[in-house]
């Protein structure tokens, strides 16, 4: 794409990244559908679209799109009206970076993977932005949950990708990827834990959804919203599995390595990402919602120390086999 | 973490696993029709013939939600200086689906099975008043009411079969002797009578009487000897106008005016049905003379 004229480059690799930002989450968001479904013993949605529901999400975006737009009067309005997109933005811009092979990535940035963690930060505030902005105090009891959530496992998360970054020698995702081998699998397991773990917690999926908890504060943060705006809290979501699982991919799979990798090397991350996506779905399915305490107690008690451990087990192996 | 956590959480991971990879419990139903138990409680249909409007279901009913109008009506003595009879003529049997509530006591408490369970369940309504089926549309439901079980083997003969061994009842007091069997026999056995010979629609059951040696069931031969009904009719009080000379009528006549008796409405409309009506009436004013069917003796004997 190098002969095209700058302009039309970015704006290409624009509708390219808006496009797959708006499909792998209903994609995912679909896969969720029918694999919680079997799981459960049942079909999963069977009409919409003919063939197996596969246009459920549609119809359900459809739906959103129809239901009226409410601001709860004693609402901080603006603020009220920005959070969806606050919480939704970073996770395009975290999608922009990841590479899904050497040539196709959104941007290539050099320090991709500090970028990608800061900005995944940045998705909570619109969380706490619609928990204080509801005028509703099961919204705000789920914004301070979410951030205490965010605070307790972005140390673990981070430390993690630190320990890649370490073994790889650099901070940018493609060149992580690229010095990446087999046996990494093993050296960055725990690593790879504690990455998942905390990367779950992020999103706030279950078992680690106490944000949300919707048999004690109705829907958390997310309570007052209604229509399309409720709809995008929830693309959010499934927007952050995307990028949590192609990020997964990308830094304990390998990437785009596999067979063909010259030209099939994008798939590779993308069946790797589907894979861990799969597993999020699972994890959800299997096992029940966290306490808040016992939720702290395992960031702290728990995965730093994994963490560390992993950092300096790391740092070892760097230097006893450079 | 606490011992044992770790198992569970790896025993939870496998139960959903292993879910995914088996057959899925959902019933498909609008595409799929379940498959029922062959006794399921879908829908009440009601052999109108059968019901003596005697209200014992609509008393027992908790809901209270059967509704029978009917009247009485005077039959004339048969033989000249008899006794005029009375009989009672259904005008109205509703039931409100709305109320009910499936429990069946209906169908359990009459004595003349003229309630039977079909498995049908797909009558729901938009409007909610539509859920009140008159009795047009509960003698519909017959048609979907399946063929009682099997006897079981070994066990005694069905009452018509052992009354159509006998003597007829001309010869003897067996006929009486008959009747009274089929009326210690219990109420389970005559249910089956009942059932076969007055409603066309359910199939016969295995052991249905055979047809060769018995005298056919209630069509043609009541009619003929429905006849005597109309020689004292003269000196009594009429109180069936119309109808009943219809009964009185051969068979091919009968079912040319039949339109006339239903617009008068004082004898059901069903053919069979009359003339076992007829029948009834012969039966109980002990006509010795008469060969009638098993059913009638059994009923009168109930009655
Ligand atoms: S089954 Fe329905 S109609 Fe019959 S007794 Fe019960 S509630 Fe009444
Ligand atoms: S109990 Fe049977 S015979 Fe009596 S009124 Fe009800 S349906 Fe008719």
């Amino acid at each position: 794409m190098s002969d095209l004229a700058p302009w039309v480059e970015v704006v290409l690799r624009a509708v390219a990244v808006l496009a797959a930002f708006l499909v792998l989450p209903l994609i995912v968001g679909q896969t969720e559908h029918k694999v919680m479904a079997h799981m459960q013993g049942r079909l999963g949605p069977m009409y919409a679209g003919g063939f197996h529901g596969w246009a459920q999400l549609v119809a359900d975006g459809v739906k959103f799109v129809q239901k009226e737009d409410i601001t709860p009067a004693r609402a901080d309005r603006w603020v009220f009206r920005l959070a969806p997109f606050v919480a939704l933005i970073p996770y395009l811009v975290a999608l922009a970076v990841i590479p899904l092979s050497p040539t196709v990535v959104g941007a290539d940035v050099d320090a991709s993977a500090v970028l990608v963690l800061a900005v995944i930060g940045v998705g909570i505030i619109g969380t706490l932005m619609a928990g204080w902005a509801s005028a509703n105090k099961y919204s705000l009891l789920g914004a301070m949950r979410a951030g205490a959530q965010l605070v307790s496992y972005e140390l673990p998360m981070v430390l993690a990708v630190a320990s890649v970054a370490l073994a790889a020698g650099s901070l940018s995702l493609v060149s992580i990827a690229e010095a990446w081998k087999p046996w990494w699998l093993l050296w960055q397991l725990p690593g790879a834990v504690v990455f998942l773990v905390a990367a779950l917690a992020e999103l706030q999926r279950p078992p680690f959804d106490m944000p949300l908890a919707d048999s004690e504060i109705v829907f958390g943060a997310f309570t007052e919203y209604t229509g399309l705006r409720f709809a995008f809290f929830l693309l959010a979501e499934y927007a952050g599995i995307v990028v949590m699982s192609l990020l997964f991919a990308v830094l304990y799979l390998g990437g785009w390595s596999g067979p063909f990798e010259q030209w099939l090397g994008w798939l590779w991350t993308v069946l790797k990402g589907f894979l861990v996506a799969v597993v999020v779905i699972w994890l959800r399915v299997s096992w029940p919602r966290m306490r808040e305490d016992q939720l702290q107690r395992l960031a702290w008690v728990w995965l730093v120390p994994m963490a560390l451990l992993q950092l300096a087990l790391t740092a070892v192996g760097v230097v006893v086999f450079p | 973490m606490a011992d044992g956590m770790i198992p569970g959480l790896v025993r939870g991971l496998a139960t959903t696993a292993r879910s995914l990879t088996r057959h899925t419990h959902t019933a498909e139903y609008p595409d799929v029709s379940p498959a029922l138990p062959p006794r399921s409680r879908g829908v009440i249909a009601l052999t109108e013939e059968n019901c003596t409007s005697c209200m014992l279901c609509a008393r027992e009913c908790p809901d209270w939600c059967i509704y029978i109008d009917s009247h009485k009506e005077e039959l004339p003595a048969t033989t000249p200086g008899g006794r005029a009879r009375q009989r009672n003529v259904l005008d109205r049997f509703a039931i409100d689906f709305s109320l009910c509530m499936y429990c069946g006591i209906c169908i359990e408490v009459c004595p003349f099975d003229a309630l039977h369970w079909s498995p049908e369940f797909e009558y729901a309504e938009v409007d909610i008043r539509d859920l009140l089926h008159e009795k047009d549309r509960l003698g519909a439901w017959m048609a979907t009411v399946p063929a009682p079980p099997a006897l079981d083997p070994g066990s005694a003969d069905p009452a018509e079969v052992t009354a159509a061994a006998k003597p007829a009842r001309g010869s003897a007091g067996a006929a009486g002797a008959a009747g009274a069997a089929g009326g210690t026999r219990g109420v389970g056995l005559p249910t089956r009578v009942r059932r076969e010979t007055a409603t066309a629609t359910t199939p016969p059951a295995p052991t249905a009487a055979p047809t060769a040696q018995p005298q056919p069931a209630t069509e043609a031969e009541p009619a003929t000897e429905a006849a005597p009904t109309t020689e004292p009719a003269g000196d009594q009080t009429r109180v069936m106008p119309a109808a009943e000379r219809t009964a009185a009528l051969p068979v091919a006549e009968r079912t040319a005016t039949l339109p006339a008796a239903e617009q008068t409405s004082v004898l059901p409309p069903a053919d069979g049905a009359e003339a076992e009506q007829a029948a009834d009436e012969a039966a109980a004013q002990g006509d010795s003379t008469q060969v009638l069917p098993t059913v009638s003796t059994d009923e009168e004997g109930r009655e």
